[in-house]
């Protein structure tokens, strides 16, 4: 059956008019160009954070959206300006960004790369957003790096620690202010070293993704070089929950050392079934049993409860670290401070990464005088800064990754209270942990350049 | 028209407009105003209506006339998507290469998966798939890293090799494109406070989905169409007239694989990445919701159900505790704090409680899905001499 007669005219008529229709709006659009995407009209500016609130992440999250909030209220000039006393740059000075008053928006992760990216494209699109900052977990950092460097808008990479998002999967747009898997490794092989003895035979369980596998190369490559020995590596499935079948082997090998190479509820899962196996009171080779944890957070701390007591591993901050380690560290004070004024309790590493990320992009584009994102860049690259709580800290240009001391941290034996839950082993020097920008864990990517978009 | 009844025809022409015009219609709210929260006109959600819709078509293909539940589907989508990047990554930028590997790849896949799960019916088959699916995901999250990129998935870089294309200029990251044409090409019509965006991606997709749509109404009406829905009604007794029905189970889940891979592989035009939570089972799970909570074998369903879990996840996702105060402002405080505190679990990272609220009711009072809600709507307002229609296959669920 058929409705109309489709006649070559008609056809020819019909095209011609759609064809028109649809090259009106082309004609039309012709304003609002100004270089580079999103540029702010009036007198605000809008930031995308982007965290996960559903998933396995969603406390890391939470806990950074609240850095976020409170960020904002200390670049608009409310509340007690946190950092902003402390930080080095003197550029903000609580009138907004560049006297625009600063707005948010916030979006769901849900720790999936592409959900992600759907909230970041939202935020861009929709709602105007010039950065985005925000995720925890590198899958997503990276998918919204790349991201970012299309739209050509700022990324700002939250809690990410796997070397790629600053080494082959880098992009221009993109900077990380926390600190990776080689990072972690260096600074945590002299400490092992010295705790445990240079002749320890090591066994890995090492989650079975990007973030496990390049935390593992780097744990490894840095004990081996201080005379440990890999003894075996295994890499178990991110969903795993029971680790029972994973640890029964450990001690048949020999090894002397577990190392968990997992994150978030992995770790605690696999933690507690260690524990609960009696590795920690067994001695081999004539030496007592350890169990190392690379990345450490306190969320992760609260969850294995007592398991994890005297267990060793690295954070790229801690709440206590002004209080115990000294001026060094300022602005970790004023930023617990005002944090805990707000929330009544202390900040994670992870809500600490991110209001740093968002107050130095703030100051970048005030330093810059532009929102341009290539302006931006220029401001951070070779950025040299202090007073944000990590000590004096670079935001190295080859890769747009953060140099600053990485602290080395242990369970703690009788914690006071339930946010006291690690202590501070020490802080390895910034050089200690610089590597060179080429290295092989890193290479295989390219920054390219700069792109502003529109 | 196009061998469609009028009917059908005008089915089409409904969903054609739908597409042409979905930038005006989706942005009903002036710019700047409190309601424009409710916008849905940008490229990034509009592309995402129309892909979606094409992935719950091609699953109402298979479910809505067969009634086999494939619980796996989200693997063909995701193979399809790896394929295209591939194919972005090693050959060119353009789309065309990359969707239509990307809707074959998927065929093959899907011609095995099927192979071998439809050996079984009813809940064996939804088990077997879902088997199919887990392992694909996992699979693609860890031990084939090298060619999936594991957790972190897949971009193009402009390192890629790309032998069809030239070099990229210095700085320049690759962008999708159809012989030239941009997919983030954008122009925007300004109308007093209003805003509209166009976007190439999109009509792209939109056109795409026509095209698919179309299709399935042929496959509908077709003889094939006809021997599926026997299936759906009674396997057993066309197995005793001596009909093999495993070649058109078969097809059918062929055919809506491809249309799986083929809403991958747009995906991946319209947004260069592919990451391996594509095919984890809450995704095939979510086109299983499109499909029942628009109208399972309706032809214009789905793609209801799929625009409007998109939405529901783009929109009501994103309004958070300052946008709700914003709301209240009016209120004295104490009732403002009250009302933000009752809405509040329902919206932001409570969407997906909102989503399931409404989905217990559609099923509960709406069996038919949003199609028999329209339908009813319809009869309230058509004048009463005139009957309801025969059930004509057309709007009505079947079964």
């Amino acid at each position: 059956m058929s409705f109309s007669n489709l006649t070559r005219r008609g056809l020819i008529k019909t095209g011609a008019v759609a064809g028109a229709g649809l090259a009106l709006p082309t004609y039309l659009s012709a304003a609002a160009h100004s270089g580079f995407t999103n540029a702010p009209q009036g007198d605000t500016v809008t930031l995308g954070f982007n965290v996960p609130q559903s998933g396995p992440y969603a406390d890391e999250g939470a806990d950074e959206l609240r850095a976020f909030e409170l960020a904002v209220e200390h670049l608009n000039g409310m509340g007690d300006g946190g950092m902003l006393q402390t930080f080095s740059s003197k550029a903000l000075d609580g009138t907004g960004i560049m006297g625009k008053k600063v707005q948010f928006v916030t979006g769901d992760t849900q720790t999936k790369s592409d959900a992600a990216r759907a909230s970041a494209k939202s935020m861009i699109e929709k709602d105007g957003a010039v950065m985005i900052s925000g995720g925890s977990s590198s899958g997503v950092a990276v998918a919204v790096q790349a991201l970012c460097q299309e739209a050509g808008v700022i990324f700002m990479a939250g809690l990410t620690h796997s070397n790629d998002t600053t080494g082959k999967d880098k992009r221009a747009n993109g900077f990380r202010h926390f600190f990776n898997s080689y990072m972690s490794g260096a600074a945590l092989a002299p400490v092992l070293a010295k705790a445990y003895g240079a002749d320890r035979k090591a066994y890995h369980l090492t989650a079975d993704y990007n973030w496990g596998y390049t935390t593992e190369e780097a744990v490894r490559s840095s004990t081996e070089a201080l005379g440990w020995e890999t003894v075996n590596a295994v890499k178990t499935p991110l969903t795993q929950t029971d680790f029972s079948a994973y640890i029964a082997p450990v001690l048949q090998s020999g090894a002397d050392v577990l190392v968990l190479n997992h994150y978030g509820g992995n770790m605690v899962n696999s933690l507690t079934n260690a524990v609960q196996f009696g590795l920690r009171d067994k001695m081999v080779n004539g030496k007592q049993f350890e169990i190392v944890v690379p990345l450490y957070s306190e969320l992760m701390a609260r969850g294995a409860g007592a398991n994890i007591k005297g267990i060793l591993g690295s954070q790229n901050w801690d709440w206590k670290l002004e209080d115990q380690l000294g001026a060094r560290y300022s602005g970790t004070n004023a930023f617990v401070q005002s944090f805990g004024t707000k929330y009544g309790f202390p900040p994670s590493q992870a809500a600490h990464t991110c209001y740093v990320q968002t107050l130095l992009y703030a100051d970048a584009v005030t330093r810059a005088g532009s929102f341009n994102p290539c302006a931006v860049v220029e401001a951070l690259q070779g950025f040299e800064f202090d007073g944000m709580g990590n000590g004096p800290t670079l935001y190295r240009a080859d890769d747009h990754q953060c140099f600053k001391d990485v602290v080395v941290v242990k369970g703690k034996e009788n914690p006071e209270n339930e946010f006291d839950l690690v202590e501070i082993v020490e802080v390895t020097p910034a050089d200690q942990v610089t590597y060179a920008p080429d290295h092989q864990q890193f290479a295989g990517g390219s920054l390219g350049t700069c792109n502003p978009g529109a | 028209m196009l061998g469609l009844s009028k009917k059908d025809a005008g089915l089409l022409a409904i969903v054609a407009f739908l597409c042409i015009f979905a930038p005006f219609l989706l942005n009903p709210f002036p710019e700047g105003s409190a309601m424009a929260q409710f916008n849905a006109g940008y490229p990034d959600l509009m592309q995402r209506l129309v892909i979606f819709g094409i992935f719950a078509i091609g699953f109402n293909i298979l479910f809505g006339l067969t009634g086999y539940l494939s619980f796996g589907h989200a693997a063909f989508l995701g193979v399809g998507s790896y394929a295209a990047i591939w194919m972005m990554k090693l050959l060119t930028m353009n789309v065309v290469p990359a969707i239509f590997v990307s809707v074959l790849v998927a065929g093959l896949f899907s011609l095995l998966v099927g192979w071998i799960s439809l050996r079984r019916s009813g809940i064996y088959f939804s088990i077997l798939t879902l088997a199919f699916a887990q392992m694909s995901y996992a699979l693609a999250y860890s031990v084939l890293t090298p060619i999936t990129g594991g957790e972190t998935g897949l971009q193009p870089k402009y390192t890629d090799p790309r032998i069809l294309d030239g070099a990229l200029p210095a700085g320049q990251s690759p962008r999708a494109n159809l012989f030239g044409l941009d997919m983030k090409a954008t122009t925007e019509l300004r109308l007093g406070d209003w805003v509209f965006t166009f976007n190439a991606g999109y009509y792209i997709a939109a056109a795409t989905m026509l095209l698919a749509f179309y299709l399935s109404i042929r496959i509908f009406r077709s003889p094939l169409g006809m021997m599926l829905r026997a299936v759906k009604s009674n396997q057993q007794r066309m197995n005793y007239t001596g009909l093999n029905s495993k070649p058109y189970t078969l097809a059918a889940f062929v055919i809506s694989g491809m249309y799986a891979g083929l809403a991958g592989g747009l995906l991946v035009a319209m947004d260069t990445q592919v990451g391996a939570e594509r095919m984890f089972w809450t995704a095939s799970g979510e086109v299983v919701l499109m499909t029942i909570l628009g109208g399972a074998g309706t032809l214009i369903g789905p793609v209801l159900g799929a625009g409007f879990i998109k939405y529901m996840e783009n929109i009501v996702s994103k309004i958070n505790e300052t946008v709700l105060e914003q709301w209240f402002a009016f209120l004295p405080d104490g009732l403002s704090d009250a009302m933000v505190a009752i809405v509040y679990p329902f919206v932001g990272k409570g969407w997906h409680l909102t989503l399931g609220l409404l989905f217990m009711m559609v099923v509960i009072f709406l069996p038919g899905g949003l199609v028999e809600g329209g339908q009813r709507i319809g009869r309230l307002f058509r004048s009463k001499k005139s009957e309801p229609e025969t059930p004509d296959g057309k709007t009505t669920p079947a079964e």
